[in-house]
């Protein structure tokens, strides 16, 4: 019996509509839009305990990667191109700016483009005052403008996020978890504007074509595992004078003020990353996929069959 | 720092993942002002000078640009005029009288003149300046290489840390009579101190040192970050240990920031 059976079962008098509803949404919480209550599963064991714990490890370092970041760049809150830094023509810019009536305006700037951020971006509140800062205070570790801070928390851990990264590869391409999952195959490229349809339209493999993961998830692993993290890494390590002196191929491929713009775009594509991965875990089943990043166990339909 | 040992530090660093379950669980306004979270977090600081130090050693160069590369004005931070009439009236005056002092544990003090500082064999060079805010300026920088001013000195075999005391003062006061203490200070070691490009500058572009860049000399340490290029230097101390140098080894050190500035 499911939990949705039974509890149409102890409420006898609710009616048939109430219960069906209550079915649709926690079948939808546990295994997503694209299936049926009551479909029969079976249990198939998807990740292996280094996938899971350095998921979960990366996820916080993440965070806290994020958010010091962010309070580093409030620093000096604007990005420039090159090798050092053109402060008139900045690549981006969040600062504030007198309007018209002497008002304090938040002014994101991009490339020539310049908007009104006030209350987000430029100017915004910390602690009930207005105060001058790139990104608000929710968005930064710690709140508060403190630059030694945010480099603290930053550079302790980086260390866990290299080291947790390299981990995850080493482990991934013993186990030929890369080569049999993470590596896009050829069929992957020609096969992605259907996939992209696919996806569009919630119709997510299912059966024996979810054992693995499909095209559009290994490109994407792919991307954030082996191009943007080793890519942010590499601009982080740039910015590091005494590596530069140690390492100058880092200068051969971009200066210094382009590192950090380029280590800015990765921590968002990151962002965005993760922002399209809790969409895609909650269309695609939030209650299955969260329980087999922690436990292992996938419920997988007995019937089977991809979704063409 | 020097006053973890290595294995508190080691001890600190494990400590890392319990952080990263008190900052999920507790939130994390609160948990940057508690000193154990401060501790562990700078720990990190000593694993990150070693390999940095593995990789760079004692004589890899910083980069050095072209001509082209220099910023049409090199930007100032922090002291931009100190704030004494002593420093005010060897601005007025050129800094004709202007002295850097060798002192500490060296066999022969030295009290040098700009003169006697542009007797040094010269070192002019290209360098990107790297503020810990995030921004990078390209400048020319000439000066004394500070290795051949400490040989002049004849360090005494314990002298392991070079502090730079500075004519700046960092407290809000006017005036003179103002304890060392307050006054803006940085420090070395002997490696990045005795580095080929590390210079006691007295020249920007061509010309000299202006007041807003730390006039009449400044410290260039170009595998460091800008902190740690002390301006307005007065006075160059040996000293033995760590703890010689007062506080956490520096002005912005004692407000938190690494004393290790390659990063």
């Amino acid at each position: 019996m499911t939990i949705s059976e039974e509890t149409a079962a102890q409420a006898g008098e609710v009616p048939q509509g109430a219960t069906r509803v209550l079915r649709w949404i926690l079948n939808f919480l546990t295994y997503g839009a694209n299936s049926r209550p009551g479909e029969p599963r079976v249990p198939f064991y998807r990740h292996a305990l280094f996938v899971r714990i350095s998921h979960w490890v990366n996820a916080g370092v993440l965070l806290v990667m994020l958010m010091s970041g962010l309070q580093i760049f409030n620093a000096h809150p604007a990005l420039y191109w090159g090798k050092s830094a053109d402060f008139d023509h900045p690549v981006l810019s969040l600062t504030a700016q007198y309007d018209d009536k002497h008002n304090i305006r938040g002014v994101t700037q991009i490339g020539p483009w310049k908007f009104d951020s006030t209350g987000t971006f430029g100017y915004s509140d910390v602690d009930g005052q207005p105060a001058v800062r790139g990104f608000p205070d929710w968005m930064t570790l710690p709140g508060a403008q403190w630059l030694a801070m945010g480099r603290q928390w930053h550079f302790f851990f980086a260390w866990f996020f290299v080291l947790n990264g390299l981990l995850f590869v080493a482990l991934a391409l013993r186990s030929r978890h890369a080569q049999r999952d993470l590596f896009p195959k050829k069929t992957d490229f020609t096969h992605l504007p259907k996939d992209i349809v696919q996806h569009a339209l919630l119709r997510f493999p299912k059966g024996e074509a979810a054992k693995s993961y499909n095209g559009i998830q290994r490109l994407t692993y792919f991307a954030v595992i082996f191009v943007i993290a080793p890519l942010i890494v590499l601009t982080g390590l740039t910015m590091s004078p005494t590596l530069d002196a140690a390492f100058p191929p880092l200068l051969w491929l971009w200066g210094r003020q382009t590192a950090r713009t380029i280590h800015f775009i990765c921590a968002f594509s990151f962002l965005a990353f993760f922002f399209v991965h809790i969409a895609l875990v909650l269309l695609s089943g939030a209650g299955n996929g969260i329980r087999s990043m922690i436990t292992g166990w996938w419920y997988l339909e007995k019937t089977g069959g991809a979704h063409e | 720092m020097s006053d973890t040992s290595p294995k508190t530090s080691r001890r600190h660093f494990l400590r890392g993942a319990g952080i990263g379950a008190a900052f999920v669980l507790g939130g994390c306004k609160e948990l940057s002002q508690r000193p154990w979270v401060q501790d562990t977090l700078i720990s990190a600081e000593q694993l990150t000078k070693r390999v940095q130090r593995l990789f760079a050693g004692s004589q890899a160069l910083a980069p050095e640009f072209a001509k082209a590369d220099i910023a049409s004005s090199f930007r100032a931070n922090g002291t931009t005029m100190p704030a004494t009439n002593d420093y005010q009236a060897h601005a007025a005056g050129g800094f004709k009288d202007w002295r850097v002092e060798v002192t500490g544990l060296v066999d022969r003090k030295l009290s040098l003149s700009l003169a006697d500082l542009r007797k040094f064999p010269s070192r002019t060079q290209i360098t990107r300046h790297d503020c810990v805010e995030g921004w990078s300026c390209i400048g020319e920088w000439t000066g004394a290489p500070l290795k051949l001013v400490l040989a002049a000195a004849r360090p005494k075999a314990n002298a392991h840390y070079v502090a730079f005391r500075c004519a700046d003062p960092m407290d809000d006061l006017d005036g003179d009579g103002i304890p060392e203490s307050s006054f803006y200070y940085e420090s070395l070691d002997l490696v990045e101190a005795t580095h080929p490009q590390t210079l006691l500058a007295y020249q920007l572009n061509g010309a000299p040192l202006p007041v807003a860049n730390g006039a009449p000399v400044r410290l260039r340490a170009e595998r460091q970050l800008g902190y740690k290029q002390a301006k307005y230097v007065r006075r160059i101390e040996l000293v033995e240990r760590f703890e010689d140098i007062g506080g956490k080894g520096g002005y912005w050190e004692n407000q938190g920031y690494n004393w290790w500035g390659g990063i």
